[in-house]
C-alpha cells in the first residue's frame, strides 16, 4: 500500500506493515525530550510508575533552556529537579548551561534527530525536527513521563496535507519564515489541526537546512501534529559528521494519499509580518511599514541559527540601531554563537548596538531577558504573538524574519530591508 | 449543576496560564492565575463544579500541561469547546480533565448559563435556555484512558492485566 513519509515512520515504529489515517497505534520512541519547564512536572509523574530507571538513558534529552540560566529562585529549583534527575538516571544527553542551547537548535546540531526517527518532546516546537525527515511532535509532561518509563507513546495516525512550493525565484530577503507565515495566513491557526504537513517542491529543495528548520518549527502554529520534509542531499550533507547512528531512507510513495494538496509559487510570496495577536495575521511587510516599535528580538528556536544571524548582520553592517530601540540577539546554541563570532557577525551586531545573549528561550515566551512593558511593541523573529506572550498583556508582538527585524531595529519602526540599504 | 464561563476562539495556553507563572507547577499556584490574561476575574469567581466553554481550537499553542492542570485545579468540571488543539486534547485526557467536543453547545451556551453535564454519556443540558446538546463520543481507546483517570493509571492498569 502507498504511504506518506509520516505514515511509513509511524508504521515502522509500531511494528506494522502499514497504517492508515485515523488508526490508533502504540509506537516505539527514538528520542524523548524535556526542558526545565515541562520536565519537572513529568519527573513528578514518572515517580508514580514506581520504577527505578528510565527506559533508556541514551534516548532521552534534557535541556535547561526556558528559564535558564536560572532567572529566579523558583526557576533555579526547577532546573535543579531536572539536573538531579539527569544525574541519577545517567541521562547521556543532558546539556548543562555553557553547553546547552535552545533545544530545537541544539538537538539537530548534535546529530540527535535523524531521518526516519520517531521523537516526542514536551515542547510544542518539537515539530522542528521534521526538517531532517523525522516524525517529531510536541506532547505534554505526562506523555513525556510515560515515554521516559516505557519508551513508547500512543498516536492517532494523522491525515497528511501536502504543500508544494513551486519555483526557486525567491524575492530578495525572503526565507523559510516568510513561507511559513504566508502559509499560516492562508490556512489559519487551526488549518492543519491534527494533520501531518508535508513540505515539498523545488522551492523547498532550494532552501538551506536552517530555513527548513524554521518552516517545520512553525507547523504547530497551524495546529499540525508534525511538519516534515523528505531528506535530500542537503539533509545528508548537514548530517555528515553529526549523525550518531545510521538512519533509514524514508520517502513518501508517489501514490500516497493526501487529504489536501496545495501549491504555491515562491516568487509570489513577499516578506511577511504577522500582526498581533496571532501568527495567522500575516501580511506583506509594506502593510506594516511605519509602525513604531520599542524592542526587536532576533533569535529563538525559530530563527536563532547561523544563517538567521548572518541575515541580520548583512542588514545591520555599518548601520546603527535606532536610539530608541533595544535590539536583543539570542543565538540558538554555543556553536552557533562561536561560528557567528568567527565570521564577524557578532562584532557587526554589537557594533550596531545590539545586546547579544547566551542561548535561552527567555524573551520569546515572556520568561526573562527582555520582557515588554505595558503599551510597548516588539518586532520578533520568534513564533508566537499571542496576548501577553512577551510580557504585559497590553504589549504587542509583530513576527518577521531576521532581515525585516534588523531593518526595523535601524529605523525604529517596521521596515523593509530595502528602506535601510 | 454549574455556571458556564465562556471564552472565544483560539484560546491559547499562554492565555490559560501565562509563562510568567511557570516557574512553579503546584496546582493551587496555577489555579490562582488561570485565565488571568483573558482579561477576566475568572480565577476569583469560579467555583467547584463550574464549566468552561470555548470556541474553536481551544488550548492552541504551547504544550504546557500546566494549562489543563490549572483549569482542573480551579474546580472546573468539564471544558466544552467547538474543537480542541491537539496537544491540549492529549494533555487533558492524560491528566483526567474531562473535555467535550460539541459545536452546538459551544455556540448555544452563554456566559453565566446554568449547565449540567453527564461526562459518561456526553449529554449537556443548558438549564437557563432549556436546551440539550450531545457531545461527540470519544474513540474506544480514549474512553478507556478517561475511564482509567489518565494515562499513567491507564498504563499501570494495562501492566496489571498483562
Amino acid at each position: 500500500m502507498s504511504m506518506t513519509i509520516t505514515e511509513k515512520i509511524l508504521a515502522q515504529h509500531a511494528g506494522l506493515d502499514e497504517v492508515v489515517p485515523g488508526q490508533l497505534i502504540t509506537a516505539k520512541l527514538d528520542l524523548v525530550l524535556g526542558n526545565d519547564v515541562t520536565a519537572p512536572v513529568g519527573i513528578k509523574e514518572f515517580a508514580k510508575f514506581g520504577i527505578e530507571n528510565v527506559f533508556d538513558p541514551k534516548k532521552i534529552a534534557l535541556v535547561p533552556d526556558h528559564f535558564a540560566p536560572n532567572k529566579d529562585v523558583l526557576s533555579a529549583e526547577q532546573c535543579k529537579v531536572m539536573r538531579d534527575f539527569a544525574r541519577k538516571q545517567e541521562i547521556e544527553h543532558y546539556f548543562e548551561v555553557g553547553r546547552m542551547g535552545i533545544e530545537h537548535c541544539l538537538l539537530p546540531e548534535q546529530g540527535l534527530t535523524l531521518p526516519g526517527d520517531l521523537i516526542i518532546g514536551a515542547d510544542s516546537h518539537t515539530c522542528t525536527y521534521g526538517a531532517v525527515g523525522a516524525f517529531a511532535t510536541g506532547v505534554g509532561s505526562t506523555d513525556f513521563a510515560a515515554g521516559l518509563a516505557t519508551g513508547e507513546a500512543w498516536f492517532r495516525v494523522p491525515e497528511s496535507m501536502k504543500f508544494v512550493f513551486r519555483g526557486t525565484k525567491f524575492q530578495k530577503w525572503v526565507g523559510g519564515k516568510d513561507l511559513i507565515l504566508y502559509l499560516i495566513g492562508k490556512l489559519g491557526v487551526d488549518g492543519a489541526r491534527y494533520r501531518a504537513m508535508e513540505f515539498t517542491g523545488e522551492g523547498i529543495a532550494a532552501l538551506s537546512m536552517d530555513n527548513r528548520f524554521t518552516i517545520c518549527n512553525m507547523a504547530i502554529e497551524v495546529g499540525a501534529k508534525n511538519g516534515i520534509i523528505a531528506p535530500d542531499d542537503k539533509t545528508f550533507a548537514f548530517l555528515e559528521g553529526r549523525a550518531r547512528r545510521s538512519y533509514p531512507l524514508v520517502h513518501s510513495d508517489p501514490n500516497a494519499g493526501y487529504m489536501d494538496v496545495q501549491e504555491f509559487d515562491v516568487s509570489e510570496i513577499p516578506l511577511q509580518v504577522a500582526f498581533p495577536h496571532s501568527p495567522e495575521n500575516s501580511k506583506p511587510v509594506h502593510e506594516a511599514s511605519g509602525i513604531k516599535i520599542d524592542q526587536v528580538v532576533i533569535g529563538s528556536c525559530t530563527n536563532g541559527r547561523l544563517e538567521d544571524l548572518r541575515m541580520a548582520a548583512d542588514v545591520l553592517r555599518g548601520k546603527k540601531v535606532h536610539p530608541e530601540i533595544r535590539l536583543l540577539v539570542f543565538p540558538g546554541t554555543q556553536t552557533i554563537l562561536r561560528d557567528a563570532m568567527r565570521e564577524g557577525i557578532i562584532d557587526t551586531l554589537i557594533e550596531a548596538g545590539a545586546a547579544v545573549s547566551t542561548p535561552t528561550c527567555g524573551p520569546c515566551l515572556g520568561g526573562h531577558m527582555g520582557i515588554l512593558a505595558k503599551g510597548e511593541r516588539a518586532v520578533s523573529t520568534t513564533n508566537r504573538n499571542f496576548v501577553g506572550r512577551m510580557g504585559s498583556v497590553e504589549s504587542e508582538v509583530y513576527l518577521t524574519n531576521p532581515a525585516v527585524a534588523a531593518a526595523s531595529a535601524i529605523k525604529g519602526q517596521i521596515a523593509h530591508p530595502e528602506e535601510v540599504s | 449543576m454549574g455556571k458556564a464561563f465562556k471564552f472565544g476562539n483560539d484560546i491559547d495556553t499562554d492565555v490559560i496560564i501565562p509563562a510568567r507563572y511557570l516557574n512553579k507547577s503546584t496546582p493551587e499556584h496555577l489555579a490562582a492565575h488561570c485565565m488571568e490574561d483573558a482579561g477576566t476575574s475568572f480565577a476569583k469567581q469560579v467555583k467547584a463544579g463550574d464549566i468552561m466553554v470555548g470556541g474553536k481550537n481551544f488550548g492552541c499553542g504551547s504544550s504546557r500541561e500546566h494549562a489543563p492542570i490549572s483549569i482542573k485545579a480551579c474546580g472546573i468540571k468539564v471544558v466544552i469547546a467547538d474543537s480542541f488543539a491537539r496537544i491540549f486534547y492529549r494533555n487533558s485526557l492524560n491528566i483526567g480533565l474531562p473535555i467535550m467536543e460539541c459545536p452546538e453547545a459551544a455556540a448555544g451556551i452563554s456566559d453565566g448559563d446554568e449547565v449540567t453535564v453527564d461526562v459518561a454519556t456526553g449529554t449537556i443540558e443548558n438549564k437557563t435556555k432549556n436546551m440539550k446538546y450531545q457531545a461527540r463520543s470519544f474513540p474506544p481507546f480514549m474512553q478507556e484512558l478517561i475511564h482509567a483517570g489518565g494515562l499513567i493509571a491507564y498504563i499501570e492498569g494495562r501492566k496489571k492485566n498483562a
